[in-house]
């Protein structure tokens, strides 16, 4: 819970110097309150109520970073238990487990399967974010040289080192220097150990328990051992505890301002069965998981996950839109068609994909309907033959363009008529309804 | 600090339904926390899933989905023996798509006998869909409600536009009701009302939000059903007490992702895995928002969710 007004208040120097801008110290606490000033425009507070205020002020769920660099990735910072009360903050990090007991042949396999990874969707670069290194083997040895080979196929890939092995931790850890690795798996019987090693490389540390009690105990712990950095599991692995343990932990942490639960979870959702695998990974997208552990990442697997993650993840106020012009695709010439549609980024990314398939290039219309899909902004009446008319007119297209053909989505063939009443000059030409369709339209008018 | 585990307790409590007769009855909802939240409350039934089949051959599901039931899809009656024998299935949602006006435009009366047919072909509930034509469900739904007249169905989708026919026939003859609005909390609210005050039990009610396909809206049914539950829990709104049903199979089969083949879009992997994850997802998404019935076609997909449903129970 945030410190409120007064309780700021009593920890300010109560001299009214104005210093900070405002006229007294308490409508400066006021404004602190309310996030919409900062303490540190406060020469004189003491160090004492830097600390306190600091504590209190920071979000409920410690912001980590894993890895550097482009493909570095953010998590924590969550402020809400449920989507439609807020954006939920930081999209949760997918890695695969590779054990140093596996072979050569499949690791390298796994590691080039991540570096392919990548798959554009609605206008998002979206990828396998990390690999977990498992000290399977509980040989020191075997974890450093699999570490070698990661970091020589893979050197931008964040990883996270997994071992209850100290020793092993510190060789494996030095050949991630510098690279902003987690270390996992301190646990009840290593942790001063474990700590140890994450304070001198500067990493974040995750640790494991048995249970929440056991947890919270740990991060305490840790935490006067001077790591601040922590990823947490609570050894939840079937999903009826994954959800609870989960829930309690997002609950404890924004609801109560329980700090020491208040760190990103790591799940891991390995299964033999792969499809229930995605189905456990996909609880964990949806209930409160930062990082999600998989055995496979096969590339339906990784389509399906990154999806719901994206839809999860989506501001709930504001739909993903894209700017209202007239794209083109290919380079289309004076006769080439023309387009309509509207400026939501699924519609939008999936209709130029499609126009783009066909090979026959074209303009785009995009219109602004405030982020809304066709149907759905005809329904609303933002997508309406006037509207059309107008953008159309305004666009400047016509100067563009030899010809006087406009294709519409068929889902709205309804207003082609109204459309042609108020375009004078313009032929209406309705397309197909679904865009898969688009290809084989655009392929047969233009032969 | 001590840990002290933050649980809650709410003031409402989902309906519970039960649909069918004698021993293969089902019984859902009847929980008073959210979804799987047994350990802060009571999660008395296992949601249910039923299958999808449809009065006339599924031309229009893709290849994938149509496969596993290219035997027996061309006759509803061998379709739904084989959901019930072969593939254990615990209900049966029977699509009459083919009175849409657009497609076979069959007629009321056809629609009534292949839902006889089909009843006494099988012994575990069923559910009764119209096409989703708002005028020709009207009076299909009338004419199938009498002809299963006590068997205790569920009958859909009553909208705004329809409602009051539809309420009418499932009163007259003893079935369960879905009501559908198009994702919006207070629409959905606002029809179970108009339902209610006609004099129907609202502990006879289903709730269709409205479904969506991962990718392509999931996030709005995911958002309005976590907000419907809530409100029946935390807020005790009687209202919004029934439970949920998620119709997700004509929205997860029509998509590119469920139909484009690996050679077309590398970088997709696999069709057949592909389409089958991709109905699982969108399944299990609403199961943990608060749907407790699920209507589905791909009995891998089916297979996957029991799976994850009994890792969730047990
Ligand atoms: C998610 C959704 C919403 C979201 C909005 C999401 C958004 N950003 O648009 C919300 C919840 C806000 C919403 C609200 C409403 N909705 Co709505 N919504 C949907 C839903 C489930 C999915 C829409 C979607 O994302 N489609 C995916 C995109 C990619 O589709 P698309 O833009 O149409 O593009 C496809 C084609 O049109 C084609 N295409 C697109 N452009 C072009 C261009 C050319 C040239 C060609 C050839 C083809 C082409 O290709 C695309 C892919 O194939 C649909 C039902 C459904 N499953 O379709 C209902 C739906 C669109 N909604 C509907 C309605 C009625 C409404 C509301 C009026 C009802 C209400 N609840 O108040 C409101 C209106 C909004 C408002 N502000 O007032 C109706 C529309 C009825 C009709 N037939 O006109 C639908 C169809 C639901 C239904 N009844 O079945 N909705
Ligand atoms: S600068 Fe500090 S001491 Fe001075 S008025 Fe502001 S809060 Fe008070």
């Amino acid at each position: 819970m945030a410190l409120t007004g007064v309780e700021i208040f009593k920890l300010l120097p109560k001299t009214n110097c104005k210093k900070c801008g405002h006229p007294t110290c308490l409508a400066f606490a006021m404004k602190l309150a309310q996030r919409q000033a900062s303490l540190d425009a406060c020469p004189d507070v003491s160090e004492e109520a830097k600390k306190i205020l600091g504590e209190a002020s920071a979000p409920p769920v410690r912001p980590i970073t894993l890895g550097v660099g482009e493909k570095a990735v953010k998590m924590g910072e969550e402020t809400v238990l449920f989507r439609h009360d807020k954006k939920f903050v930081n999209p949760c990090a997918f890695a695969v487990e590779i054990k140093d007991t596996d072979e050569e042949a499949n690791v390298v396999k796994t590691i080039e399967a991540v570096l392919d990874s990548e798959i554009d969707r609605v206008g998002q670069k979206l990828r396998v974010d990390a690999i977990f290194i498992s000290n399977e083997s509980n040989d020191a040895g075997a974890l450093e040289s699999l570490s070698k080979l990661v970091s020589q196929k893979a050197p931008d890939v964040p990883v996270i080192i997994s071992t209850k092995d100290p020793a092993a931790a510190e060789a494996a850890l030095k050949i991630f220097a510098e690279k902003k690795p987690i270390l996992f798996g301190a646990n009840s019987e290593n942790l001063d150990a474990m700590a140890k090693v994450a304070t001198q490389f500067k990493v974040t540390l995750g640790i494991t328990a048995k249970g929440l009690e056991e947890l919270t105990t740990l991060t305490e712990k840790a935490k006067s051992l001077g790591v601040e950095d922590m990823v947490i599991d609570s050894g939840a692995r079937k999903a009826k505890e994954i959800l609870e343990d989960n829930t309690l932990i997002r609950r404890a942490a924004v609801k109560k301002n329980f700090k020491p639960l208040g760190y990103p979870v790591i799940t891991f959702a390995q299964r033999d069965d792969s499809m229930l695998e995605t189905l456990i990974a996909a609880l964990g997208v949806a209930k409160y998981s930062s990082i999600i552990v998989l055995s496979s990442i096969e590339k339906w697997k990784n389509l399906a996950l990154f999806t719901l993650r994206q839809n999860i993840y989506t501001d709930p106020q504001v739909p993903m839109q894209v700017e209202q012009k007239i794209y083109k695709i290919g380079e289309p010439t004076s006769d080439s068609p023309l387009m309509i549609t509207t400026n939501f980024s699924l519609t939008y990314f999936i209709v130029s994909g499609e126009i783009e398939n066909s090979k026959v290039p074209s303009r785009l219309a995009v219109m602004d309907c405030e982020g809304l899909s066709v149907l759905t902004a005809w329904a609303a009446g933002k997508f309406t033959a006037a509207k059309i008319a107008q953008f159309i007119k305004e666009s400047g297209v016509e100067n563009e363009i030899s010809h006087r053909e406009i294709i519409i989505p068929g889902y709205v063939a309804i207003l082609s008529g109204a459309i042609e009443d108020k375009l004078e000059g313009w032929k209406v030409t309705v397309g197909p309804r679904e865009a898969n369709a688009l290809p084989a339209f655009l392929k047969s008018r233009a032969s | 600090m001590a840990f002290t585990p933050p649980k809650e307790s709410y003031a409402g409590k989902v309906y519970s339904v039960t649909v069918g007769t004698g021993d293969t009855a089902v019984t859902f909802g009847g929980e008073n926390v959210l979804p799987f939240h047994g350990f802060e409350g009571e999660t008395p039934n296992r949601p249910v899933i039923a299958y999808e089949i449809q009065d006339v051959p599924p031309s229009d599901w893709p290849e994938s989905v149509q496969k596993p039931f290219e035997s027996v899809s061309s006759d509803p009656v061998e379709w739904a023996k084989f959901c019930q024998d072969t593939l254990k299935a615990k209900a049966i949602a029977l699509r009459l798509i083919g009175t849409h006006p657009d497609r076979e435009n069959r007629s009321a009366e056809d629609a009534a006998k292949t839902v006889r047919d089909v009843l006494s072909a099988i012994n575990v509930p069923l559910i009764i869909l119209g096409s989703n034509h708002a005028e020709k469900d009207s009076s299909v739904l009338v004419a199938v409600a009498e002809a299963a007249k006590d068997k205790n169905c569920i009958i859909g989708k009553a909208q705004e536009a329809n409602y009051k026919t539809i309420v009418a026939a499932a009163m007259a003859n003893n079935h369960k009701l879905i009501a559908m609005s198009e994702l919006d909390i207070n629409l959905s609210k606002q029809l179970n009302i108009l339902i209610t005050q006609m004099g129907f039990d609202k502990e006879k009610l289903v709730t269709d939000p409205m479904s969506s396909a991962l990718g392509y809206g999931l996030e709005y049914t995911y958002s309005v059903m976590e907000r419907i539950r809530l409100a029946a829990l935390t807020q005790n709104d009687a209202t919004m007490q029934p439970p949920m049903v998620a119709d997700i199979g004509m929205y997860v089969w029509k998509i590119k992702e469920t139909q484009a083949p690996e050679s077309d879009l590398p970088q997709w992997g696999s069709l057949p895995e592909r389409g089958i994850a991709w109905e699982a997802v969108s399944a299990m998404s609403f199961l943990i928002a608060g749907a407790e019935l699920l209507i589905m076609r791909h009995p891998q997909a089916v297979e996957a969710v029991e799976k994850f449903i009994g890792e969730m129970e047990g």
